[in-house]
């Protein structure tokens, strides 16, 4: 052990470098220079507002994961505790101070950009939650005790990000934390348990949701019965993504998008417009780009000694692999729609920062894979 | 040691148990993610391979809009070409309210410059609150020439205004035509409901036929509307033109009229409420018919003013009323070919058969009159018709009775429509008989109604294109002719037009059938009442003497008709008034028919005047100035050719 912690601080920059995972860092880099041409495109073809945006936060927050890798990630596991008081903290302050947009108060100025929390509260509740089971004993994993404390850290964020409201985050924030229970060994029978009780007490649940929630159930249910309305959005996404066809109707060709057509075209339905412009096999090598991210991350877990690494590699990328269904799906008609990015493509800073701290944190695990952690 | 070295252990294998725990739920996990992408991948392709078809077409009707423009009307021309309806371009003036800077202050430009009234502004006001901002607002439809020169020199200051060329109907002979061709104007909601044509081709600021050819032949005329697709965004606004695709102009109509004697006819009736039509008395052509006083038709395509629409619907000589088609009038001594003609078919009187006229004639203790008071003493047939003696056809019509009279009245077209398929508000008169009578009144016949049918007075009404019809077929010897306003066959020469029309041959190009037109029993008649016409006409002391022409070229032969509107009291016909003394509603209508060349016949027609008082001196003159016209335009007439048929 000792000698273990010697060599660790042994590791020069240099190696830390040669070490770090190339496919991934590759992968997210295609992935980031996509994401800009495909802002170039929702933008009519004109590097403006959104694609700049887009460009300085990528370039910003790129570095930023490089930073994050740089650290060991005995220092991560230290600090995951302190990482999500920290996130409940400025939880806590939107849900009073925040700023105010289209009818829900979720965001906060931090001088160059506005800061959402709920965003780095996905990444902060698998850091805090590997730490938990990395230290917790195998024995004592399905005892009362553990599990009440782990599903009051899952309960607190995602009850506070639902009444920002925010549903489309909290349920990522919540299933995050249930699969880092999963993968921490509580029993499958709990999981099959509370699955019937939540399917039971669905209808109790559905009859607390906000009008508009509700709508949004029902539009999903039949996107007909309002199609200029409620059912607007998933229509004209359907449509987009119909229509592209094989080969797609070409960048920059998107006529669904050029002509206005698609809502929020910029955030959660980019997909639809990157799936009309490049069609099937542009999707198709989106989510194989997606899968070599997700595969890497998995694989960096399994070659961890420490279980907080493995847990934590394991949980992210479950989490990018969730956040890619819940939007493809959303966009694809298979889901109502409730508002969730595409992680790295989407508009938005905060999402994109906590996707990037992620990443970092994944190559810091990747660098130090060899350290134990006690 | 032992024990601790156990603790170890166990502590070792309690990590080693919590990596295979993680590592065993990954697996887990790991499968399901590879079957939730293929779902997605699943997904994927249904919408974008198998159903790719369904969602392009919906997307290119998201993105596509057509825009459809006003049609093009087929032209409508006379026999000789000439255009008596057409297109002409028009200057508008349309505002795009989303390139305005300042409306008020355009608005306060426009108002100077074109002077807009204030309800005008209003109007404009109120369409731009209810048009989207990019939907051009029409301010002015019809702009003057110099109008337009003055918007474009302000252009430059007037942002937002588009001065536009479009086209519009247009008559150029203004009132001469307006009551063959009816007029054009914007549809109203019915109108649009009722055809599925107009329904489909109907677009803001389209006008169609609201009377007349223009409404009967709307369907031929109408065009089919230019089309511009666009491709717009998701709130409608116009993006990018993708294609022109350009209509096609109505059919092009070509009707017999001849300009020159519709003009004439005009010119002769000017000032008096009348009708005059004339006839080609072998294909039936209708070469003038025209109705007075008339209208500009042009004063409807913008919409007529208030006080234009009072001046034409109060004027007493009611310009309004097609008094060819729809007037209807008791024909006078017009009808008394017809009496003879049946006489003599009928075998009731012979040319020798003689009355002795008094100048008046008593029957069950009333009184008849013939026009000459002091009576025309023993006339025969021809005499009787030269002279319109009345007493004579008291007597014959005594001897012949009214059911015998309107067989034949009837065979010549009286109490029948004649363009009744052109024209829905052609009136079809009446010739009565005693079942009319009894069915229609509900009383029996009186004899002393059989004279005055006999004298065309009474219950008998026609319209001036029945008299023309019916002096038509006197005229081409006996045989029915279909009359028509639309060209539909060659011009023929008179050998070849009586020949066929002998041999049966009907000049109705649309019917196949050699059917027996014949509608005399001995074609000797027909060449009595003929001769008798032309006496009336060239013979001293002939009704319309004065009013011959003795050049063979023109010579015509007619018949003159003095019809009361009301009766005359036995004081007033002691007073004997001049025309001038009597109040205009109560003054006869002056009626003359004729048909001309005399040798080898051409042209019938009909005159009437309306309170015009004698036939002789109202009606028959004007026949003595159109003849001349007439007969020389026939050769032009059989120079054209290049007949485009239209089947309607």
């Amino acid at each position: 052990m000792f000698q273990h912690n010697r060599l660790n601080n042994e590791i020069t920059l240099i190696q830390k470098i040669k070490n770090l995972d190339y496919i991934l860092l590759i992968s997210v880099i295609v992935l980031s220079v996509i994401s800009v041409f495909v802002m170039y495109s929702t933008d009519g073809g004109e590097a403006l507002f959104h694609t700049k945006n887009h460009f300085v936060k990528l370039a910003a927050f790129f570095p930023l994961m490089i930073f994050v890798a740089f650290f060991n990630i005995k220092f991560w596991h230290n600090i995951s505790y302190i990482i999500y008081f920290i996130v409940i903290l400025l939880l806590i302050y939107v849900s009073f101070f925040g700023i105010k947009s289209s009818g829900s108060q979720r965001w906060m100025d931090v001088y160059f950009f506005v800061l959402q929390p709920s965003e780095l509260m996905k990444i902060a509740i698998i850091m805090c939650l590997s730490k938990y089971y990395h230290r917790l004993k195998i024995e004592n994993v399905n005892s009362f005790t553990s599990i009440t404390i782990v599903l009051s850290v899952i309960l607190i964020p995602t009850i506070l990000v639902v009444s920002q409201p925010d549903l489309g985050t909290s349920i990522l924030i919540a299933l995050s934390g249930l699969i880092i229970l999963w993968l921490g060994g509580v029993k499958i029978k709990y999981f099959i348990y509370s699955f019937f009780t939540f399917l039971i007490s669905l209808p109790f649940i559905i009859s607390f949701l906000k009008p508009y929630q509700k709508l949004r159930i029902l539009t999903f249910l039949d996107p007909d019965r309002d199609p200029l309305g409620a059912g607007y959005q998933i229509i004209q996404s359907k449509i987009a993504i119909g229509s592209g066809g094989l080969n797609g109707k070409g960048f920059l060709k998107g006529t669904q998008s050029y002509l206005d057509f698609l809502p929020e075209k910029h955030t959660d339905f980019i997909f639809t417009l990157f799936s009309e412009e490049f069609g099937f096999i542009g999707s198709v090598g989106l989510l194989i780009l997606y899968s070599i991210i997700i595969f890497r991350i998995v694989r960096i877990g399994s070659i961890s000694r420490s279980n907080f690494a493995r847990l934590f590699c394991f949980g992210y990328a479950f989490a990018i692999f969730i956040y890619i269904v819940v939007n493809l799906s959303m966009v694809l008609g298979l889901l109502p729609i409730v508002g969730s990015p595409l992680p790295i493509m989407s508009y938005g800073g905060s999402s994109m920062l906590a996707t990037m701290i992620g990443f970092g944190i994944v190559l810091s695990a990747k660098i130090n894979n060899k350290q134990i952690i006690a | 040691m032992e024990e601790f070295h156990i603790k170890k252990m166990i502590k070792s294998n309690s990590g080693i148990r919590k990596t295979d725990v993680i590592n065993r739920r990954m697996f887990i996990i790991g499968a399901a993610k590879v079957v939730v992408f293929a779902g997605i991948i699943a997904r994927l392709f249904s919408l974008q391979i198998n159903e790719n078809k369904k969602y392009l077409t919906l997307s290119d009707k998201n993105r596509i809009r057509e825009w459809k423009l006003p049609p093009t009307r087929g032209n409508i021309v006379d026999y000789f070409g000439n255009v008596i309806a057409g297109n002409l371009k028009v200057y508008q003036l349309h505002i795009i309210p989303e390139q305005v800077e300042n409306f008020n202050y355009l608005l306060v430009r426009l108002k100077n410059l074109l002077n807009l009234s204030d309800k005008k502004i209003v109007r404009i006001n109120r369409l731009k609150e209810e048009l989207k901002p990019w939907d051009s607002i029409i301010v002015s439809e019809n702009l003057t020439w110099s109008q337009f020169v003055k918007i474009n020199n302000y252009l430059y200051d007037l942002v937002g205004v588009k001065p536009v060329m479009t086209i519009s109907r247009n008559y150029p002979f203004n009132d001469i035509y307006t009551h063959v061709l009816g007029y054009v104007s914007q549809p109203n909601e019915e109108e649009i409901l009722n055809n599925q044509i107009i329904q489909e081709r109907f677009v803001p600021g389209m006008k169609i036929g609201k009377l007349g050819l223009e409404k009967r032949l709307e369907n031929h005329l109408i065009g089919t509307n230019a089309i511009q697709r666009y491709e717009v965004n998701a709130y409608g606004k116009r993006i990018n033109q993708l294609e022109h695709q350009k209509g096609q102009q109505g059919s092009k109509i070509r009707l017999t009229l001849d300009t020159e004697i519709q003009k004439a006819c005009g010119e002769l009736l000017n000032e008096k409420a009348g009708s005059i039509s004339v006839m080609d008395i072998y294909t039936g052509d209708i070469i003038a018919m025209y109705s007075s006083p008339s209208y500009n038709p042009n004063l409807f395509l913008f919409g007529i003013s208030q006080d234009e629409w009072q001046l034409i619907r109060n004027n007493p000589l009611k310009p309004l009323i097609n008094k060819t088609l729809s007037g209807l009038y008791s024909p006078g001594s017009t009808i008394k070919p017809i009496v003879a003609l049946s006489a003599l078919e009928n075998n009731v009187v012979d040319t020798k058969f003689k009355v002795k006229c008094t100048g008046k004639m008593e029957l069950y203790g009333q009184t008849f009159h013939c026009w000459k008071e002091k009576g025309h003493g023993w006339v025969s047939l021809k005499n009787a018709m030269k002279q319109s003696c009345d007493t004579y056809f008291y007597e014959v019509s005594r001897l012949l009775g009214v059911d015998r009279l309107n067989i034949t009245a009837e065979k010549f077209g009286l109490g029948k429509k004649v363009l009744g398929e052109y024209f829905d508000n052609e009136k079809k008169g009446l010739f009565p008989n005693t079942k009319w009578k009894k069915n229609n009144l509900g009383k029996g016949w009186v004899l002393g109604e059989t004279l005055i049918t006999g004298i065309g007075q009474g219950y008998i009404q026609s319209t001036p294109l029945q008299l023309c019809m019916m002096t038509a077929q006197i005229a081409n010897g006996g045989y029915a002719i279909k009359p028509k306003i639309i060209v539909d066959s060659s011009p023929i020469s008179y050998e070849d037009a009586k020949q066929s029309m002998e041999s049966g041959l009907l000049f109705d190009s649309n019917s196949d059938a050699l059917l027996d037109k014949k509608l005399f029993k001995d074609k000797k008649n027909i060449k009595i009442i003929q001769e008798a016409m032309f006496s009336s006409t060239n013979e001293r002391f002939g009704t319309s003497y004065k009013s011959r022409i003795d050049d063979p070229k023109y010579q015509f032969a007619g018949k003159t008709g003095t019809a009361q509107v009301k009766r005359i009291s036995k004081r007033e016909r002691e007073l004997d008034l001049e025309l001038e003394q009597i109040p205009y509603k109560d003054r006869d209508h002056a009626l003359y028919v004729a048909y001309g060349p005399y040798i080898n016949p051409r042209y019938a027609l009909s005159i009437i005047v309306e309170h015009g008082g004698s036939g002789s001196k109202a009606a028959a003159p004007i026949a003595k100035k159109l003849f001349k016209l007439i007969i020389d335009r026939h050769e032009l007439r059989n120079k054209q050719s290049n007949f485009e048929r239209i089947t309607i």
